[in-house]
């Protein structure tokens, strides 16, 4: 069943002209606000109990996604549906109760723990807020949470400061598990920390998803980690969707040239003493990104086509799709 | 050049952090020697010691670096602005702080070139565009007159490589230069590196805390712990058969050496604060084969041509 689709979903971000900009624009210059597509047009869903690894580079729009799908941020256009329901037709109790089976665990494990507030603080107070424990029961609520997120119990009364890395992240996800949500955004969940460290969340991940039959979008920039975590990975690059596919699927048989250029280039242990042979040029800015394929500039393979017309979403086997002119003809 | 007992220690309030505890290695001409480890194991440092950039509260307490026959510990203040930026350069994780802000490429180029040669300001430019050009900056010349900011975040780090290429040193410290890039930009950068070792001959110290970018890039490997090495090695024998138990967690850790969804085997327990660290081994808290006997401190033996710092090695 799936338990999230989003349809044709954008996000565009406006900065408006400042003074001096509205004045030229006024007096006939050529101005214009500057937008940037952060996503542009995206569809995809997920099957309860799934996990979906959404990869890209810096500025391709993922963390953008993940803030919708979150409802911390709302679409432009497009429509994100929960469960069959579109966020934007519920009313308001609906809406609050929807708002509260998507929760988001964050990069950083030291920005995103008020530092004046306390381990039960932090952790107990949306339950309590929300009436899914009463105060009375919220102390041994809180215990059963640490201890499920590897937590010494005996933390409650402790600052954020008073924790290493590895120890605030599983604080950031006993928040986010506080309030019983059934799907999980983790945006670079473990980008901050050691590999030793980030094993470890990396497997209280998995265990909380065998436990609680949690829904996963796991957002990285780390091939390795989504990987390993992931069935299914979706490839973004400025805003689009490039490939999406299953994850054995796409690491055996990657279509899109970008996703190619991607693996190839992940540092790995088994690789040694090879010759990099990097992609050539940069990302491009997303204020002005190149016409048609936005990954032409770049691509091995670019045909005139390219430069006009981007190519959609096709299904190159089944349940792989890629956006590339490729593969017609 | 070799490093021989480096003693770093941070004298704190809270006590004496011994971030580099006896520490030794050495790299030869045209080698790329990558130092690996967690946060807070003094990889830094180590680099920081070896260019005699340690502020107070840290001192170096102990050992000999020597580069070139000299004692780099023996120089005064004088000899050492002479080496450093010449003779060793380094490149840091975060090139918007290492270049200033406020001043254009080519006057901070030809302010390093002039530093240390005495060329006037025509060769000087010269030698600054020639240096964007060899670490692939497109139109070195409009570049030139461009200021940091202008630069993308691969763009400022190949700057700021560049500037560590201006004098031709023999040694190059590089801590963590890729780690705050994307991974198309980290494979330019990495394939510069190898390309600039391969033909100047440069020596390369490449500090960083993933296993995965030494494989493909290193010769030699060394594995630090709570201030120590705790292995060193070829690339190929430290990750195809480690012998310290830490390395061979830390290779299991990486996901990719994982079955897919399988729990990855992981190091219980976190690193240790380095504030007065009880003596023994540091890392037997953590360890599956700690015996009574760790709580002595094991020394670097020599085993199959490597080295490592375990009683009861893999």
């Amino acid at each position: 069943m799936k338990i999230l689709e989003l349809e044709h979903v954008s996000k565009r971000f406006v900065q408006p002209l400042d003074f001096a900009g509205r004045i030229a624009r006024a007096l006939g210059a050529d101005a214009a606000d500057e937008v940037v597509h952060a996503v542009d047009d995206v569809s995809f869903s997920v099957e309860e109990g799934e996990v979906v690894g959404l990869v890209g580079e810096s500025g391709c729009g993922k963390s953008t996604l993940g803030r919708m799908v979150a409802g911390i941020l709302e679409p432009s256009a497009g429509t994100i549906r929960y469960r069959g329901k579109d966020a934007t037709s519920l009313n308001e109790r609906e809406a609050r109760q929807a708002a509260l089976k998507v929760q988001m665990i964050f990069q950083d494990p030291f920005a995103s723990l008020n530092p004046r507030m306390r381990v039960a603080d932090i952790v107990g107070e949306a339950p309590l807020v929300h009436g899914i424990v009463k105060r009375e029961q919220l102390d041994g609520y809180l215990d059963e949470l640490l201890v499920r997120c590897g937590l010494d119990p005996g933390y409650k009364p402790r600052y954020p400061h008073q924790f290493s890395g590895g120890q605030r992240s599983r604080i950031g996800i006993a928040r986010a598990l506080a309030v019983k949500p059934e799907f999980l955004v983790c945006d670079e969940a473990v980008a901050a920390l050691d590999v030793s460290i980030q094993a470890q969340i990396l497997n209280l991940f998995m265990q909380l998803r065998r436990d609680l039959g949690l829904t996963y979008l796991f957002i990285s920039h780390d091939l390795g980690v989504v990987e390993h975590l992931s069935d299914r990975v979706i490839i973004m690059y400025l805003g689009r969707i490039v490939e999406s596919a299953a994850a054995e699927e796409i690491f055996r048989a990657p279509n899109h040239p970008y996703t190619q250029a991607l693996l190839k280039q992940v540092p790995r242990l088994d690789t040694r003493k090879t010759q990099f042979k990097p992609i050539v040029g940069e990302i491009p800015s997303p204020l002005s990104p190149p016409a048609g394929c936005h990954f032409h500039p770049r691509c091995p393979h670019a045909m005139p086509r390219c430069r006009e017309h981007a190519p959609p979403l096709r299904e190159v086997a089944a349940g792989h799709l890629s956006a590339c002119h490729l593969n017609e003809a | 050049m070799r490093v021989e007992d480096l003693k770093t220690h941070f004298f704190t309030r809270a006590g004496v952090v011994r971030a580099v505890d006896g520490v030794s290695f050495e790299v030869r001409p045209g080698e790329v020697l990558g130092l690996v480890g967690e946060s807070g194991c003094g990889k830094t440092v180590t680099g920081f010691s070896i260019l005699g950039l340690v502020d107070p509260p840290g001192r170096i307490v102990g050992g000999r670096i020597i580069f070139d026959g000299t004692d780099l510990l023996q120089l005064g203040e004088a000899r050492m602005r002479q080496i450093r930026g010449a003779r060793i350069a380094m490149v840091f994780q975060d090139p918007m702080m290492t270049l200033n802000p406020v001043l254009r490429i080519d006057t901070q180029m030809v302010e390093a070139v002039r530093a240390h040669q005495d060329v006037d300001a025509s060769t000087a430019l010269r030698i600054a565009r020639d240096a964007l050009e060899r670490v692939g900056i497109p139109s070195p010349d409009s570049r030139l007159r461009s200021y940091p900011h202008q630069f993308s975040g691969g763009m400022r780090q190949r700057v700021a490589i560049a500037i560590a290429l201006l004098n031709r040193p023999k040694l190059i410290i590089a801590d963590e230069p890729t780690t705050a890039l994307d991974v198309t930009i980290q494979a330019q950068i990495l394939y510069e590196a190898q390309k600039l070792c391969r033909e100047s001959g440069t020596a390369l110290i490449w500090i960083t805390h993933d296993l995965s970018v030494v494989a493909g890039l290193a010769d030699r490997i060394c594995v630090m712990y709570a201030g120590r090495i705790v292995e060193q090695g070829s690339v190929d024998e430290v990750l195809d058969a480690p012998l310290h138990p830490y390395t061979h967690g830390l290779i299991g850790s990486v996901p990719s050496r994982n079955r897919r969804g399988a729990p990855l085997a992981q190091i219980p327990g976190m690193t240790p604060a380095l504030v007065n660290l009880p003596p023994g081994c540091a890392f037997r808290s953590r360890c599956p084969r700690a015996q009574p006997r760790c709580t002595e401190q094991p020394e670097l033996q020599a085993r199959n041509g490597r080295l490592v710092r375990c009683f009861y090695p893999l």
